[in-house]
C-alpha cells in the first residue's frame, strides 16, 4: 500500500495533550476531535490539514495519557501517516488498533521538512522524499503487527476469534 | 534462567517456564480497568464486536473520576454510557459518584488489584500498581474492549532497568521526590517500552503511599511497568484488602537488566518539575522565587491519606495567601472520610483551603481548578504540559504535597521549613 502526501512537522515529545487536549475529551466524535487535533502545538493545523497529509516528528511522539481519541482526531482529520523518530508505547498500540499508520525513522524524522512532498510504501517501509530527492528506510512494522492489520484492527481479529469459537460449539 | 520479576509475571500469565525481553506474548489479565473517558469509546468498540458477555465480571472495573460529578451534558452522557454498561453485565465494580474515588487510588485501597497479578487499564497511570509488585500498565480503549470480551492481551516482553536507591531520606523528601529526580536524570523518553524496577534501602523502607506515587509516574519516564518486589510493607498493606489470593513474585539476584543506576540521595532536598514537562526537575532550594496562582492537592500520583496528612502538617493553624486558590482533593472516599475523622480537613479549611469531593478533575484540565491565561500553579499531580491544567499559556510546576502546602501558604513556591520555621 502507498501513500502520497505533503508534510506538517513537529517537534519532540508531543504529548496527547498537545494532540487532542482533554478539555475535548466529553466527546468520542471523530469529527469533533479532530476540529481540535493539535491545537496547542499549532492552532493552525486542525483548519489547514489536507486529506492524505503526512506529519513527521521528533523523538517520543503521542507521550502522555493512554487517549485513544489521539490516534482518532489524527486519522479523522485526514493525515494518512505519521513518520517519527520515536513513539510512546501507548499511542503506538492504539495507532494500529486505530488502523493508523505510524512509521519509526529517525532519518527521515530527522531530514524531512514541512510541505516536503514524500511517497510512502507502507508495506517494505521506505519513504521517498520527492521534494529533496531522498529517500529513507523506516524500521518494517513486526509480522505480529501485521497479522493485525491484515484482520482489518484488533477489534476484527477479536470478532474472527469469536467466530471460531461459535464455530468449534 | 535468572529472571526479573516482570519477566517472572508475565510468564506465569503466559503459561510458558520463562519468556524473553523484545519476545510477544498473550497472556491473561486479572484485571481491567476503564474510566468516564476511555470507557466510553471501549463500550463502543465492545457492542460494535457484537460481543454478547464479558470475560469474567468481576474483574472488570468501570470508574467514573474524570468529569465527574458531572461537569456538563456531554460528560454526562459519557459517564451514563458506563453506569449502563455496568448494569447491563451485572459489574459488581461499578463506582458511582459518592463509592468512587480516582481510580489508581481506589482499586489498590479496596483489594481490587493485587501483587503479582497483570492488569490492563484504559488509563497511563495503571502503572499505579507495580507498586504492590503487580505487572500493569496503560492501554486504550480498544485494548481494553478486547481485553473485556477475551480476558487477555498481547504485550512485548519489556527489558528491564533497574535503579537501586542508597542513603537516608530527608525530612520532606518521598517518593515524589524520588521519581521526579529519576525522570529528570532519564529524561521522558528514558525508559520507553521498559519495566523500571525500582530497588535499594531507600526503597526497602519507604511506605506504600509513596511507592505507588513512585510506579505512578513510570509512564512519565514512557515506562510500559513501574515494579517494586513486595515485601512485609506490601504484605501488611494488602493482607487485610485482598479480594481475592494473591502471590509474590521477587527478581532473580543475578536477572539480567538492560541498564542500572544507582544513586545515593541521602543530599537530595524536595525537587519540582518546572513547565512544561516532568522532566524539568530542580531542588526547591534552586529555582527563583515564583508566585503561584493556584495550588492543588490530590490526584492517582498524591491524594491518599499520608499525602493529606504532610500538607496538613504544613498548614496546621497557617493561612493560604490571600491571592492563592487553594484545593485539596482526597481521592477516595475513604481517605475523606479517614481525614475528617483526623481533623485534617478542619486544618485545611482553616487555613482557608477548599476541600473537595473526589475527582481527577484540575490535573488534566478538566474542571474544578482550571488555570487562566498567565497563571501558574503547584500541583501534587502528574503531568505539566502545555495547557494540561487550563489555558495554553497557563504553567504547571509538579510537587510533593508538602511543598505544594509550603507554597500555598507563602505564595510562592516554597520548601516545607520555610513554613515551619516562622
Amino acid at each position: 500500500m502507498k501513500i502520497r502526501g505533503k508534510t506538517w512537522k513537529f517537534g519532540d515529545d508531543i504529548d496527547t495533550d498537545a494532540i487532542i487536549p482533554a478539555r475535548y475529551l466529553n466527546t468520542t466524535d471523530p469529527k469533533e476531535l479532530a476540529a481540535h487535533c493539535m491545537e496547542d502545538a499549532d492552532p493552525e493545523f486542525a483548519p489547514r490539514v489536507g486529506p492524505g497529509d503526512i506529519i513527521a516528528a521528533g523523538k517520543n511522539f503521542g507521550c502522555g495519557s493512554s487517549r485513544e481519541h489521539a490516534p482518532i482526531a489524527i486519522k479523522a482529520a485526514g493525515v494518512s501517516c505519521v513518520v517519527a523518530r520515536s513513539f510512546a508505547r501507548i499511542f503506538y498500540r492504539n495507532a494500529f488498533n486505530m488502523g493508523l499508520p505510524i512509521l519509526e525513522c529517525p532519518e527521515g524524522a530527522q531530514r524531512i521538512r514541512k510541505d516536503d512532498e514524500l511517497e510512502i510504501d507502507l508495506d517494505s517501509g521506505l519513504i521517498e522524499n520527492l521534494t529533496r530527492n531522498e529517500t529513507y528506510r523506516a524500521q518494517a512494522i513486526p509480522p505480529f503487527m501485521q497479522k493485525l492489520i491484515r484482520a482489518g484492527g484488533l477489534m476484527e481479529y477479536v470478532r474472527e476469534q469469536m467466530a471460531e469459537e461459535n464455530t468449534e460449539r | 534462567m535468572p529472571k526479573t520479576i516482570s519477566e517472572k509475571i508475565l510468564a506465569d500469565h503466559a503459561g510458558k517456564r520463562e519468556v524473553f525481553p523484545e519476545e510477544l506474548v498473550e497472556v491473561r489479565i486479572d484485571f481491567a480497568l476503564g474510566n468516564d473517558i476511555t470507557a466510553p469509546l471501549a463500550i463502543e468498540a465492545f457492542r460494535r464486536s457484537g460481543a454478547k458477555k464479558v470475560f469474567d465480571r468481576e474483574r472488570i472495573s468501570l470508574i467514573p473520576d474524570h468529569f465527574v460529578p458531572n461537569k456538563d451534558i456531554a460528560s454526562a452522557v459519557q459517564a451514563r454510557m458506563l453506569s449502563e454498561f455496568a448494569r447491563q453485565f451485572d459489574l459488581p465494580y461499578y463506582f458511582e459518584v459518592g463509592r468512587m474515588g480516582v481510580e489508581h487510588a481506589l482499586l489498590p485501597e479496596m483489594g481490587l488489584v493485587l501483587p503479582g497479578d497483570v492488569v490492563i487499564g484504559a488509563d497511563s497511570h495503571t502503572c499505579t500498581y507495580g507498586a504492590l509488585g503487580a505487572f500493569a500498565t496503560g492501554v486504550g480503549s480498544t485494548d481494553l474492549a478486547a481485553a473485556m470480551i477475551t480476558g487477555r492481551i498481547w504485550f512485548k516482553v519489556p527489558p528491564s532497568i533497574k535503579f537501586v536507591f542508597k542513603g537516608k531520606l530527608r525530612p520532606w523528601v518521598g517518593g515524589k521526590d524520588l521519581i521526579l529526580h529519576t525522570i529528570g536524570q532519564i529524561g521522558v523518553e528514558g525508559a520507553r517500552y521498559r519495566a523500571m524496577e525500582f530497588t535499594g534501602e531507600s526503597i526497602d523502607s519507604l511506605p506504600m503511599a509513596d511507592r505507588f506515587s513512585m510506579c505512578n509516574m513510570a509512564v512519565e519516564a514512557g515506562a510500559k511497568v513501574g515494579i517494586i518486589n513486595p515485601d512485609s510493607i506490601t504484605e501488611q498493606y494488602v493482607s487485610s484488602r485482598a479480594k481475592r489470593p494473591y502471590k509474590f513474585y521477587h527478581s532473580d539476584p543475578e536477572a539480567s537488566y538492560e541498564a542500572v543506576y544507582k544513586w545515593d540521595l541521602s543530599g537530595l532536598e524536595p525537587v519540582v518539575a518546572l513547565p512544561h514537562s516532568p522532566q524539568n526537575v530542580r531542588q526547591v532550594t534552586e529555582i527563583p522565587q515564583t508566585p503561584v496562582d493556584q495550588v492543588v492537592i490530590g490526584s492517582c500520583t498524591n491524594g491518599r491519606l499520608e499525602d493529606l496528612r504532610l500538607a496538613a502538617q504544613v498548614m496546621k493553624g497557617k493561612k493560604v495567601a490571600r491571592q492563592v486558590r487553594c484545593i485539596v482533593i482526597p481521592a477516595t472516599q475513604r481517605v475523606y472520610l479517614e481525614a475528617m475523622e483526623e481533623g485534617l480537613l478542619e486544618i485545611f479549611i482553616e487555613a482557608e483551603a477548599a476541600v473537595s469531593t473526589p475527582t481527577c478533575g484540575p490535573c488534566l484540565g478538566g474542571h474544578m481548578g482550571i488555570l487562566a491565561p498567565g497563571e501558574t500553579a503547584v500541583a501534587t499531580t502528574n503531568r505539566n504540559f502545555v495547557g494540561r491544567m487550563g489555558h495554553v499559556e497557563s504553567k504547571v510546576y509538579l510537587s510533593n504535597p508538602a511543598v505544594a502546602a509550603a507554597s500555598a501558604i507563602l505564595g510562592r513556591i516554597a520548601h516545607p521549613r520555610e513554613v515551619l520555621t516562622r
